[in-house]
């Protein structure tokens, strides 16, 4: 009867043997490593630089090795090592430890005096596991949740402290208000007023091409006038100022923060929402009202402009026609919106300042995430003006 | 009298926790010195001295207040009574020294103008400055020159009490000796009480006349140089035991010892 032998085993057996001599074959192509394969035994001999430069061919080597009840590991010919080598000589030696016994020969005691040093400050590394997707969402989600608690907990910080100032007037700081108010305001005025004469010409110049259809061209006095001191005038002064002021006050006041300016005021008394906060609000809530008043102005004369340009429309006419249709509830509409667009780009922009955190990267990010929101916050605020404006049939 | 008291204080950072029952106290008119390796919430212990953080439990004394509990107008009372030098200066880039050191002054009290520029230039003295540094703006100064101008800042309430984070990191060893003096002598002067986080070993041997170790998110020991000694603790052993430090100090310990017998 024929010796019943597993083919598996067999197989085996085979690819060991075909192994070991790829493994002699690889003494001339590896000068690192090789080793020899017996039944029970496998013998590792090491040789050459184990060092950062060879630590990838090494590596190479080392994972073809087939594990055995018995591990030799010869080191004597050993020329040259560093602490890269010892360390993964010590990893393979731990994972050969694993299923077999493990005997190092030929080791000088530099190399045991490494690898002592390297076992001693070892620590166990949890590597981070790796976030699915659903936990990516939840994780956001929760980032947002902090961060509009956060931003509740700053606006009611605010309140309550020009609650406190009204109360004492005195402290009012009206040196760091005029500063900002110059800063936000008059310094913005030629940008504001030339976005202002922009969007006013293209308003004209739209309309003209519909208006001049219908030969209605003199409504293109109520087109731009109305929308342009009901709408546009505020929000568009609203978005530049955002993008000037509200980023400006980010980037100092997170500036400040990562200097630990911040906390040597809070350690000397001195409330950063009285002394940073508030005349940054108050400020620009003077000023922006202003620029607005400068941006309707600018922005009808840009309409007058085009429709001079597009329609022939004369001055005379323009202003006869702006006088009747321009009335002063429209202004003041409009002029509503400006304290709260004020409010709430300072607040954001020094909300977004505190939130910087150590490092100077977060100043990018938190000055980035307050135009964005400001932005975003003063379009909601328009809409919502609008349908309120509406509901009253305003 | 303890000037600060902390009692069973615990920090917790998300999980991680940073005290957990940290104890220590702080006598009128002495020096005394936080250590621990990094990471050990020396800065944390100190910020929340300083109100500037809330522990999660515990509680904290500081001259007489009870942190916790204290309301609004106390606690802007209490933080004329103490001064703070932080570890980078952080002085008010936007302010010329001069202005930095006045700010308080012009806030809190209404001491004529004239006065008070004689004041800004006698705490720029104190501290070793020439005259002219004051009209210059922090980012015109060397490190060392920051580290006495922002003294000079803390100095100007003419506080009781005087928080430094790390006074002497980043001297060159000479700079940081004298400012060891001046810190003694300011002491010695003025009569206040010092709390100082350090890695500095010159300074613990030299200036620091009680200290508590902070490892294992607690203190290990407290007391005198001697008695922090006497602790077996891992830390203290490496830290005070090496052979660095026996070579470079506790020869001059044992001396020390010898004398005081």
């Amino acid at each position: 009867m024929a010796k019943y032998v597993p083919i598996t085993a067999y197989l085996f057996d085979r690819f060991m043997k075909f192994n070991a001599i790829l493994s002699i074959i690889g003494i001339m192509k590896n000068p690192f490593l090789y080793y020899e394969v017996h039944p029970h035994t496998i013998k590792i001999f090491s040789s050459g630089a184990w060092t950062l430069a060879h630590l990838r061919k090494l590596e190479q080597a080392l994972c073809n090795i087939p594990s055995r009840k018995k591990v030799i590991w010869d080191l004597s010919a050993v020329e040259e090592f560093d602490s890269a080598g010892v360390l993964l000589f010590s990893k393979y030696l731990e994972q050969f430890k694993v299923d077999s016994l493990v005997e190092v020969i030929g080791y000088t005691s530099d190399q045991q005096n490494m690898y002592r040093l390297l076992k001693k400050n070892e620590k166990r590394v949890l590597l981070p596991k790796k976030r699915g997707f659903l936990e990516k969402i939840g994780r956001s989600t929760i980032d947002v949740w902090v961060d509009i608690k956060a931003f509740t907990t700053f606006i009611g910080h605010l309140f309550s402290a020009i609650f406190n100032l009204l109360l004492h007037p005195r402290n009012i700081r009206f040196k760091e208000i005029t500063y900002h108010a110059y800063e936000s305001g008059f310094t913005a005025l030629i940008i504001v007023g030339l976005t202002a004469f922009l969007v006013g010409m293209v308003v004209a110049y739209q309309g003209a091409v519909q208006l001049a259809k219908f030969g209605a061209d003199i409504f293109i006095v109520d087109t731009v006038a109305i929308s342009m001191v009901r709408e546009l005038g505020p929000m568009i002064t609203a978005i530049v100022i955002a993008g000037r002021s509200g980023s400006a006050y980010t980037a100092e006041i997170g500036a400040m923060k990562i200097t630990e300016e911040i906390a040597a005021m809070r350690t000397m008394g001195f409330d950063p929402y009285y002394f940073l906060v508030i005349p940054r609000v108050f400020a620009l809530m003077i000023s922006l009202p202003l620029l607005i008043f400068f941006a309707d102005m600018i922005g009808i004369a840009g309409g007058m402009f085009a429709a001079k340009m597009q329609l022939g429309l004369s001055i005379t006419q323009f202003t006869d026609r702006l006088y009747e249709v321009l009335d002063v509830k429209h202004y003041l509409l409009g002029m509503l919106k400006a304290p709260v667009f004020a409010f709430v780009i300072a607040a954001i922009g020094c909300y977004r300042g505190f939130k910087v955190s150590d490092n100077t990267e977060s100043i990018g990010l938190q000055t980035t995430a307050s135009v964005v929101n400001s932005i975003f916050m003063v379009i909601a605020f328009d809409a919502l003006f609008s349908i309120i404006y509406t509901e009253f049939g305003i | 009298m303890s000037v600060i008291q902390m009692k069973e204080i615990v920090t917790r950072f998300g999980e991680r926790v940073v005290h957990d029952g940290v104890s220590l106290h702080i006598e009128s008119n002495e020096i005394y010195g936080i250590l621990g390796g990094s990471g050990s919430g020396k800065s944390v212990l100190m910020k929340e001295m300083i109100m500037l953080m809330e522990p999660d439990a515990g509680e904290i004394t500081v001259l007489g207040h009870t942190l916790k509990k204290i309301r609004y107008s106390q606690a802007q009372a209490l933080r004329q009574e103490w001064g703070v030098l932080f570890q980078f200066g952080a002085l008010f880039s936007s302010m010329t020294i001069a202005e930095n050191i006045e700010v308080q002054l012009k806030e809190y009290t209404d001491i004529s103008k004239e006065m008070r520029a004689r004041l800004v230039q006698s705490k720029i003295a104190l501290v070793g400055l020439e005259p002219y540094v004051g009209s210059l703006y922090p980012s015109e100064l060397s490190g060392g020159m920051i580290k006495r101008a922002a003294l000079a800042r803390a100095l100007a309430m003419e506080p009781k009490l005087l928080f430094l984070d790390e006074p002497t990191s980043g001297l060159d060893p000479v700079g940081a000796r004298n400012f060891d003096k001046l810190i003694v002598e300011l002491r010695d002067l003025l009569g206040i009480t010092v709390v100082m986080i350090t890695h500095d070993l010159d300074s613990i041997f030299s200036i620091v006349d009680r200290m508590a170790i902070l490892a294992d998110k607690r203190v290990v020991a407290e007391g005198t140089l001697k008695n922090v000694l006497q602790s077996q603790h891992p830390f203290v052993e490496e830290f005070f035991k090496n052979e660095y430090t026996k070579q470079k100090y506790l020869g001059q310990l044992d001396l020390k010892e010898a004398a005081d017998v």
